[in-house]
């Protein structure tokens, strides 16, 4: 039969390689060095010139940069390289712990949602009243209420980072839903569940890889907001967000100690939404087209 | 026909771009488009006929598609080294077009009146008022019921059919030269299609002007041509006045294009004496109208109380237009919706009311083959776990899933190696031969067929209409064919239903209905079918 011959012998889809994904986003490429950068310094806090970042040296606060102190010290003599390198570990654990906790809630609530239809108004409208919820005001609330800690830092920026993710599935779920093959896999008696998984899940990877790095850089900006007000990490644990708050009196005596934090931050965040944007271009069917590939 | 040619194509072709299956999308295409002349040009996908097109209006995608050699010559002027300035001020006034989706290409947030305007507004420097009698002049050329009131009409305000007239009016409220019309009466029901068809004809013959239309329908072919050109992969197989194209076809493309449209005289058929597989009693559908605010009787009833049955060994067809309920009642039947009211029986039961759990044990004895063969087969997994999947949620070990698809990849006429592959490695006609394929490996005992053979090319449509037709006599299958083609339901069904807004309006035996239908819009149907007695009507 002529369809035989037909059928072409092509190569399954292959992953791009990593150079060609460098030459295309040379400023992606950059973003991830410095990504990858912060987090192995953040890893590996103790072993990369650091220096306990809460030993106290009154005799030689606001020192400036030196061989022995890199960035110097802060009004309290302690190192600001050190305190900015365990800050990192705050920044990048929150980071990830919300990109990874509101992912995994949002997805579960959002396939569900998406198809069984009784239960959408009344989960949408859930999320819609979370959704109202100012993160500060929630975190301020919390740590008021159970005292500050990383934990629950962690649940109050997370809380209003869900419903964003819920809706992103669900819409996936309902485009996905009327495509014949999902049609085709309830019509040979697959259960909800595999549907989901088999069917539905890998459609939503794309998309949410991208949230997830938006996720990412607003929750490190939105935790560093708190340790700003004290109302974040407690006091004893770096963080850039306190360093700031406690450098901000002392500006113009020592202005490195608050250039320093803030430029980690920004830096971090940027490389975050470089990444982000990167990752958009290259996953969004559509806007791939437009750009041109 | 007499006169300078308004369109004349020399030696065009057109690159693709590299890595592509082969260099050029058209290869050294000539041919002339005389004033008042239509000009067919008809080839499967893949045949370059609308990239032709698309170069005559300079609207290739830049980048990626590039005309390399030959001219295109409007009125004289070659349109390839023309500026973008120049190629501006031709379209509209010297060149227009028409496209498949009205829908799509008018904007929805303008009122149709306002797009016509546009054109005049860009192109004249007629003042409003003359602008707009004008405007209303070209909507009551194109037959539009109340033109003054369609002026202020959204898109969506209207039918795909007045749509394609708005389109056609805003091509022609310059009286353009030529007017390309790429596949316009493709997305449109057959009795819309004849209407537009016999616009367009009126058209080209008031204003002389010259028509190139494209399309992958024959029928439509014989029901307009003045010429035709035959378009295969790139190239011209064969192009001639339409009379002598149809009576004396040199090339065996032209013959078997030709003979690959259904004819519309279908041949006696012994009735299925089987048992009855599946049946439908009363079947309604209703959308919207159950929600806590909505009053009782609300809502759109899609199907009105249909009664079918179809026996084992049989083809039933169900034939209607866009809007008739025909797929609601094949959804229904499968249920993936489900009906309002009435009773759907398989197996000596009734199935329209089980619950999901209920339902599962006969989920196997049903299956159904989609009408888009891109979207039917999940493009992230392999066409082999596609096909083992049913018989494995079924309780089927994976090896003996596995040994049974590679047995039914042979009967649908596909190598059992091609089971490792990815859908988007088969062409549309092999997808459609897949996805049958994972119907059969649940072993079911009926197939219900939802358009599943008009998104393909004529060559490839026969060929799975044989398919269906095979495995309904191999496995005793009942099979529920669902098209709004007349001619396809010809080919294959033993019996048709007619249905119109939700109700079944004629049903009995093909040869019988074709011969003699009794209700008008059966009538009606069969005489807007195009090309009709084919054959005929080209050696008279």
């Amino acid at each position: 039969m002529s369809a035989v011959e037909n059928a072409a012998p092509l190569a399954p889809p292959r992953a791009p390689s990593a150079l060609a994904a460098v030459k295309r986003h040379p400023l992606a490429a950059v973003a991830a060095l410095v990504l990858a950068a912060i987090v192995v310094a953040a890893v590996f806090a103790p072993w990369v010139g650091t220096v306990d970042p809460t030993a106290l040296a009154p005799a030689r606060r606001l020192a400036a940069a030196s061989a022995e102190h890199w960035l110097g010290t802060d009004h309290l003599g302690r190192d600001v390289w050190s305190r900015m390198v365990y800050g990192a570990r705050v920044s990048v654990t929150v980071g990830v712990a919300v990109a990874v906790l509101s992912i995994v809630v949002g997805l579960f609530v959002g396939l569900f949602t998406g198809f069984i239809r009784w239960l959408d108004p009344i989960v949408m409208r859930i999320m819609d009243g979370l959704m109202a919820i100012p993160g500060i005001l929630l975190a301020i609330a919390l740590v008021s209420v159970s005292g500050a800690s990383m934990v629950t830092v962690i649940f109050a920026i997370t809380v209003p980072e869900v419903p964003r993710v819920v809706r992103l599935v669900r819409s996936v779920v309902l485009s996905v839903r009327e495509e014949p093959y999902v049609e085709a896999a309830v019509s040979v008696g697959t259960p909800l569940p595999l549907i989901l998984w088999r069917h539905v899940v890998p459609n939503c990877v794309p998309p949410l890889i991208v949230q997830a790095t938006y996720i990412t850089a607003s929750a490190m900006l939105t935790e560093a907001i708190l340790s700003f007000l004290g109302a974040g990490t407690p006091p004893i644990i770096p963080s850039w967000g306190n360093m700031v708050a406690e450098a901000r009196l002392l500006f113009q005596i020592a202005p490195w100690n608050l250039l320093f934090p803030g430029i980690a931050l920004a830096v971090t965040i940027l490389a975050v939404n470089v990444l982000g944007d990167a990752l958009r271009d290259r996953l969004d069917p559509k806007l791939a087209k437009r750009v041109g590939r | 026909m007499t006169g300078k040619p308004v369109l004349s194509i020399r030696n065009l072709s057109v690159a693709l771009p590299e890595g592509a299956d082969r260099r050029h999308a058209v290869e050294n295409v000539s041919f002339d488009v005389d004033p008042g002349e239509i000009v067919c040009v008809v080839g499967e996908s893949g045949s370059g006929k609308s990239v032709t097109a698309f170069s005559v209006m300079g609207l290739l995608p830049p980048g990626e598609l590039k005309p390399v050699q030959g001219e295109i010559l409007l009125e004289g002027e070659n349109v390839l080294t023309a500026s973008p300035q120049r190629l501006r001020d031709l379209r509209g006034t010297r060149m227009a077009m028409i496209f498949q989706e009205p829908a799509t290409a008018l904007n929805p947030v303008m009122t149709v009146g306002q797009q016509i305007d546009e054109v005049l507004r860009i192109h004249t420097g007629l003042p409003p008022a003359e602008r707009k009698a004008k405007v209303i002049g070209v909507l009551d050329a194109m037959h539009l019921p109340d033109p003054a009131g369609a002026y202020d009409k959204y898109p969506h305000q209207m039918s795909g059919g007045q749509r394609q007239r708005v389109m056609i009016a805003a091509a022609m409220a310059l009286d353009p030269a030529i007017l390309i019309a790429d596949e316009p009466t493709t997305a449109l029901d057959v009795t819309t299609q004849a209407q537009i068809l016999t616009l367009i004809k009126e058209m080209q013959e008031r204003r002389g002007t010259g028509v190139l239309f494209i399309t992958h329908d024959f029928g439509v072919v014989a029901e307009i041509a003045d010429k035709v050109v035959v378009m295969r992969q790139g190239s011209v197989v064969e192009s001639g006045p339409a009379g002598a194209i149809f009576e004396n076809p040199r090339e065996d493309y032209t013959r078997m294009l030709i003979s690959s449209v259904p004819s519309l005289d279908p041949p006696a058929r012994e009735p299925a004496q089987g048992p009855v597989a599946v049946e439908s009693i009363g079947l309604v559908k209703r959308y919207g109208g159950g929600g806590w605010f909505a009053k009782k009787g609300e809502g759109f009833l899609a199907v009105k109380g249909v009664d079918l049955s179809v026996r084992r060994g049989e083809t039933l067809g169900v034939v209607g237009e866009s809007g008739s309920g025909k797929s609601t009642v094949a959804r229904c039947i499968v249920r993936l919706i489900d009906p309002t009211e009435g009773a759907v029986r398989l197996a000596g039961t009734d199935i329209a009311k089980l619950s999901t759990r209920g339902l599962r044990p006969y989920r196997r004895r049903i299956q159904i083959v989609f009408q888009d063969p891109y979207r039917s087969l999940n493009p992230r997994r392999t066409v082999g776990a596609s096909i083992i999947e049913g018989p494995m949620n079924f309780g089927l070990p994976k090896a003996e899933a596995t040994a049974r698809a590679r047995n039914l990849m042979g009967l649908v006429g596909l190598k059992p190696d091609a089971l490792e592959r990815y859908p988007h490695q088969f062409s549309g006609g092999q997808r459609q031969r897949l996805a049958i394929a994972r119907a059969l490996a649940m072993e079911p005992d009926v197939i219900i067929a939802d358009e599943a053979v008009s998104a393909l090319d004529v060559s490839v449509q026969k060929q799975v209409l044989e398919l269906l037709d095979r495995v309904k006599r191999e496995f005793d299958l009942a099979l529920l064919f669902i098209t709004h083609d007349l001619r396809v339901a010809a080919q294959i069904c033993d019996r048709i239903m007619v249905m119109q807004r939700g109700e079944v309006v004629e049903a009995g035996p093909t040869r019988a209905m074709f011969r003699a239908p009794k209700h008008p819009y059966t009538a009606a149907l069969l005489a807007a079918a195009p090309g009709r007695g084919f054959g005929e009507t080209v050696a008279a």
